[in-house]
């Protein structure tokens, strides 16, 4: 029930800003496309294909990380810190649990919306893409558990400036390193080996392998799936710490 | 019935309850009366489950009060001292949303009977963040009583409403103090606490040091006060049983203005800590 209530919300709050979130959501992708794709790498011939068909499944992890991250950060850490309504959760006999998946959840949905923008937006540059189940089942483990980690990040800070340090120093390195721009390939062997541990980097090759060669290495999804319960728990953990 | 155990509060190295032992019947309106930083926002967070007590414990009716226990959780309302609505929902789904999280069925007719009580009718289109300081803090008050509660925790409920939205909110919780709703409100408004509740209790530096009526606590003090300022430039309180008292004792004292007046419950608190509430 309390999944249900949250996403409730959310839905009439996806509604009510409707056109400010589907404007906010494509703006940056359709930048990266533009200067990334037909600009930069107009000419470049990558893992065999064009640099466009290569750099979308890196965009659409980008944009499902970022945006689930912030649709859930942004709301929790307002709720918590500036409307206060988070306390009121407490107070009512709801699952604590229960509460952070429906957050998460709306989150990932968020996550998914953003994928879906991008999927049109290169339809529209005449970039078709290659979507089956698996490629559909990543783009949400990665919304969810970057939802999840916006959820314990919101809740683990004190202050609304604190937040940035989240995204400074964890979302913004991952945004340009985890291989969403270029091939992790031409990396030193150990750093190559570093940042194909996070996340980001599971999501952006495995997409990628599905777009361009129609198979990727399944153990990309027990890695994400393994984030995403971890951060779960990191989420509904905070969510306790807030009962001091 | 709360009954409230050698509670204590500590953040750090300081105390913000201190061994705190109370007793509130049910059907009880209590106001708990203190100034700022006296300890009434720990104690309802302790009371409601957001905070956990350093040491002694809570009970309300006979089951201890824990941030798990939702049997609890499902017969209490809170309202806390901040605004705590969803700015973007409208009235209506405030009261929705407050619905679906305590799982009540049939919903529809509770808050329709609510936005009566507190008056919002008309404005259950508008979102939270277009109504006044005054109504949201109505809407607040419905969303803490969409659940029926039996006992309802009220702190500071009319801090910052001009005096039009107070009265408004003296009104919705005479109400509940005449249906029989167990109440605790913390206030350091004195008219308020005067004019709603049947028992007072004074709290300072995290200790309660007193419960009585209101009119209890005049009485023992002395419902006469002369307030006068004296030649060192002090104001000085004097509290007598009647008027003559008062009258006979202002004849024979060295002053610079004086006012013989009724006792207040700031007379009393007062005179008990040698601070003021307000």
């Amino acid at each position: 029930m309390e999944v249900f209530a949250v996403l409730w919300r959310e839905f009439i709050f996806f509604k009510r800003r409707f056109w400010k979130i589907t404007t906010s959501a494509i703006m940056t992708p359709l930048l990266y496309l533009i200067a990334f794709g037909w600009g930069l790498g107009k000419d470049i011939v990558i893992e065999g294909a064009t640099y466009m068909h290569f750099v979308i499944p890196g965009i659409i992890a980008l944009s499902t990380m970022n945006t689930s991250f912030n649709a859930v950060a942004i709301r929790i850490n307002i709720s918590k810190l500036h409307e206060k309504s988070f306390e009121y959760y407490l107070t009512s006999p709801v699952n604590t649990s229960l509460l952070a998946f429906g957050h998460i959840l709306a989150g990932a949905f968020r996550g998914m919306y953003a994928a879906f923008l991008i999927f049109l937006i290169s339809f529209i540059f005449g970039i078709k893409i290659y979507v089956d189940f698996y490629f559909v089942l990543i783009c949400f483990l990665n919304s969810f558990l970057f939802a999840a980690f916006g959820y314990g990040a919101a809740l683990s800070i004190e202050s609304h400036y604190d937040m940035s340090r989240f995204t400074t120093y964890v979302m913004t390195p991952m945004s340009f390193l985890c291989g969403t721009f270029f091939s992790l390939k031409n990396l030193p062997p150990v750093v190559k080996e570093t940042i194909g541990i996070l996340p980001l980097s599971h999501t952006s090759q495995s997409l990628r392998d599905i777009v361009l060669k129609g198979q990727f290495d399944h153990k990309s999804i027990l890695v994400l799936l393994i984030y995403a319960i971890g951060f779960y728990f990191f989420g509904v953990g905070m969510s306790y710490k807030e009962m001091k | 019935m709360i009954e409230i155990i050698d509670v204590s509060k500590v953040f750090g190295e300081f105390t913000a309850v201190d061994n705190v032992n109370l007793k509130i019947e049910s059907g009880e309106f209590l106001g708990l009366l203190g100034p700022n930083g006296a300890g009434k926002t720990t104690l309802i967070k302790l009371l409601t489950g957001l905070l956990k007590p350093t040491s002694g414990a809570i009970y309300i009716d006979g089951e201890k009060m824990s941030r798990s226990n939702m049997e609890i959780k499902k017969r209490i309302g809170v309202v806390p001292q901040y605004t705590n609505l969803d700015k973007e929902l409208t009235v209506y789904e405030n009261l929705i949303f407050a619905a679906k999280l305590f799982k009540i069925k049939g919903y529809k007719d509770k808050i329709e009977e609510l936005l009566t009580f507190i008056e919002l009718e008309e404005h259950k289109n508008k979102k939270a963040m277009n109504l006044s300081g005054g109504m949201q803090r109505r809407l607040m008050i419905a969303k803490a009583l969409i659940n029926d509660p039996d006992i309802i925790f009220l702190d500071e409920p009319t801090v910052g409403i001009d005096l039009n939205g107070r009265r408004k909110i003296w009104d919705i919780l005479k109400g509940m103090k005449a249906i029989g709703k167990t109440v605790l409100l913390t206030t350091h408004y004195i008219e308020e606490a005067d004019y709603l509740c049947n028992q007072v209790c004074l709290i300072n530096n995290g200790k309660v040091f007193k419960k009585e009526t209101p009119e209890k606590l005049k009485d023992d003090l002395g419902i006469y006060t002369v307030e006068y300022f004296d030649s060192e430039m002090k104001t000085r309180y004097e509290y007598f049983k009647d008027k003559n008292g008062a009258e006979k004792y202002i004849l024979n004292t060295e002053y610079i203005s004086y006012t013989i007046r009724k006792t207040t419950l700031e007379d009393v608190f007062y005179n008990f800590t040698n601070r003021k509430v307000v």
